[in-house]
């Protein structure tokens, strides 16, 4: 495998890369800090990377410059099959209501920024025949709760258009992995009370790795998440009202 | 449950491993290791093995600062075997990474669930200690946050001071961002291991040194409720990495491992069946031992169960139920010899306090740096069901033992020494605050531990 990875400085991405350089699969690491990438590249190699470890600059908040880092990633990889995207926004709800530019911000990346960079990889890897565009949203997408709705909403705009693209893309060759991660231990979610079925960046990384070689369209992380949402789904609106989570 | 502080941060209970001393702290996990900004004070933690308080925040609400997320490698000399790492990365991580291509960490404790961080702030050592000595020995050279935000490389050469006091200092003299040490070349990830049954607690002692002679790492396991002149019966065991020719091919099956789902029963560990326990365990290895003599050929077995046994066993702390559990550990140097270890096991006897298994080991020198642990003599670890004032009054009394032997005790177990007896333990005491004064005036980091034995404020 030949992936470019957004977000694979930190967390899942960080998890997920260290999967994938050990197996020998080569990588792009993009991201918008030279330093961090440049660290994350010498972890993976000092670990015994097999591949290619290249990276280049890319930031979810300046989609004008998406094309040329797509371009990075092609030449340092010879052209790549697989974007990966972990990068995300997260704040707690307070704090989004508290302040709209904040909230804009997170509403750009999460959705507009992340959906702008998989519609142009998905296009880009049409015009070669294939591949794969996985991306993280979150089981905060697959129903609004009153204590993150307004994270959740950039998430659930987010899984309806993977759902789409993949949809549009099926027929050329391109697969859409839409990951739904729980609530993982992560440095994004320090400082939260840990609910039940929190999952560890290592473990959700290897259910990802293996939902994109699969080509998996929707997959939850830890898996547990997917029969914890489904019951979630189908609470009617009034339970939602007077539940409290 | 859930408790917010006025500003929103969720503060969740810390404890160690011996799940003994609480105290909810605000507790970060960040991936790139940076003080707050401010003079807040801060406790910088690891895994959390540590089994007293050592890393349980100093006050309600106080700063804790996780460091396992920070866990990437900086560079790796595979020449030279020599590993630059952020302070975050875990002895597991490294066995996982860096065994298959022959590399071992140069001293492990009993737990591979570690950071580097930890292993140096606590000084940890390992079976080897007789012939190597502590995890400081191999390190080269440590990158530390100081107090007021500065950061500092120091090292045997390059500011020996700040180097001497932070190697099992604690934590307490800034946070360790960066170790780099020299790992051990190894011909494979097995082991070829002896065990021999010893009838009383001189014939350990005597089978311990002679052991160190030849072999690299030596551990006796002691029945400690034996009593009389079973005193001090165990199991003596001496391992060595097994050569090429020696070791099966390929590398061990990955270690399973179990989860302790809930708090134990207290009854479980009542006197009668842990006195059961012990006795089981030692003629289980009494009988395997004298059906494949000592001296045979042995089978090469894999190191995680040698040196990891209690690792096969996710969250083993919780069998001592929910109050939580002490572990005592102490050395006494080698002139005090046989009587002090006697008086102290004849104490945990008499005291009947449920204990499962208890080490035993003989280190060797003692360090340069101030508050490292060991000294050449013999150490002793055990572990004491809590059970409030009681155990508490058990611990001061074989502190009493070990100070008139000239001995000391291990922080990275410690949650209950006073400071007046610490500070009789530890000669060089005056030195390393000195030192810790020089780069932390204000104590900005600081634990529950270093309130108790080291007068800080909470």
């Amino acid at each position: 495998m030949k992936a470019a990875v957004v977000g694979a400085t930190r967390g899942m991405g960080r998890a997920l890369a260290r999967l994938m350089a050990e197996r020998g699969d080569a990588l792009c690491l993009l991201g918008r800090d030279a330093a961090e990438l440049e660290a994350s590249a010498r972890d993976l190699v000092a670990r015994g990377a097999r591949g290619v470890v290249a990276t280049a600059r890319l930031d979810l908040a300046e989609p004008a410059g998406f094309a040329a880092a797509l371009d990075a990633a092609d030449r340092a990889l010879a052209a790549f099959d697989t974007l990966v995207v972990t990068a995300g926004d997260f704040a707690p709800q307070e704090a989004l209501e508290r302040d709209p530019a904040r909230l804009g911000r997170l509403l750009d990346v999460n959705f507009t920024a992340t959906a702008l960079l998989c519609q142009q990889a998905a296009e880009r890897l049409a015009g070669r025949g294939g591949g794969t565009v996985c991306a993280f949203s979150s089981v905060a997408g697959d129903r609004a709760r009153r204590s993150n709705y307004l994270y959740g909403a950039s998430k659930a705009g987010l899984s309806a258009f993977l759902e789409g693209l993949h949809l549009a893309y099926a027929d050329r060759g391109v697969r859409v992995v839409c990951v739904r991660p729980g609530f993982v231990k992560t440095a994004m979610t320090a400082g939260l009370p840990v609910p039940p079925f929190a999952g560890e960046p290592d473990a959700v990384a290897r259910v990802v790795l293996r939902a994109i070689d699969r080509g998996t369209p929707v997959v939850y992380a830890p898996p547990i998440w997917r029969f914890i949402m489904l019951v979630i789904r189908l609470l009617p609106r009034a339970v939602m009202r007077r539940v409290r989570f | 449950m859930a408790e917010l502080k006025p500003a929103g941060l969720y503060l969740e209970p810390v404890a160690g491993w011996g799940r003994h001393a609480v105290e909810r702290g605000a507790v970060v996990r960040p991936e790139r290791l940076l003080l707050p900004p401010g003079d807040r004070p801060v406790l910088p933690r690891g895994l959390g093995r540590s089994y007293g308080d050592a890393a349980v925040p100093a006050s309600h609400g106080a700063f804790v600062l996780e460091t396992a997320r920070a866990d990437r490698v900086v560079a790796f000399d595979r020449e030279r075997g020599t590993l630059t790492c952020e302070a975050g990365l875990s002895l597991a991580e490294i066995l996982r990474v860096f065994l298959p291509r022959g590399w071992f960490p140069p001293v492990t404790p009993g737990t591979k669930f570690v950071t580097v961080g930890g292993c140096v702030a606590c000084d940890v050592h390992g079976k080897n200690h007789h012939r190597d000595g502590p995890f400081g020995r191999f390190v080269d050279r440590l990158v530390l946050q100081v107090a007021d935000g500065s950061v500092v490389e120091c090292g045997p050469e390059r500011e020996r001071e700040l180097f001497l006091a932070t190697v099992g200092g604690m934590g307490l003299t800034g946070l360790i961002t960066e170790v780099t040490l020299r790992l051990q070349p190894v011909d494979s990830a097995w082991m070829v291991v002896e065990t021999e049954p010893v009838p009383g607690l001189g014939a350990m002692l005597d089978g311990l040194r002679d052991a160190g002679k030849d072999w690299p790492y030596t551990v006796g396991w002691i029945d400690c409720l034996a009593r009389g002149a079973a005193l001090g019966r165990g199991i003596l065991m001496r391992g060595r990495h097994a050569s090429r020719a020696e070791a099966p091919a390929g590398p061990p099956p990955e270690p399973r491992r179990l989860d302790v789902p809930l708090d134990a029963p207290e009854w479980l560990l009542s006197p009668i069946l842990m006195r059961g326990f012990n006795a089981a365990y030692y003629w289980k290895h009494a009988r395997w031992s004298h059906a494949r003599p000592p001296r045979g050929p042995a089978r090469p077995v894999p190191c995680h169960g040698f040196f990891y046994p209690l690792d096969a066993i996710g969250g083993w702390n919780r069998l001592y139920g929910r109050r939580g559990f002490l572990q005592y550990q102490c050395v006494v140097p080698r002139a005090a010899g046989p009587p002090a270890v006697a008086e102290l096991l004849e104490r945990v006897v008499e005291a009947g306090t449920a204990s499962f298994l208890a080490v035993i080991k003989d280190c060797g020198p003692e360090s340069d740096a101030y508050l490292s642990f060991p000294l050449e003599g013999t150490t002793l670890a055990l572990d004491l069901a809590y059970r409030g004032p009681r155990t508490e009054t058990l611990v001061h009394e074989l502190n009493a033992t070990v100070i008139a032997a000239g001995g000391r005790v291990y922080l990275a177990k410690d949650a209950v020494t006073r400071a007046q007896d610490f500070a009789l333990m530890v000669p060089r005491l005056a030195e390393w605050r000195k030192v810790r004064d020089r780069w932390d005036p204000e104590h900005r980091f600081r634990s529950a531990q270093s309130v108790r034995v080291l007068g800080d404020t909470p």
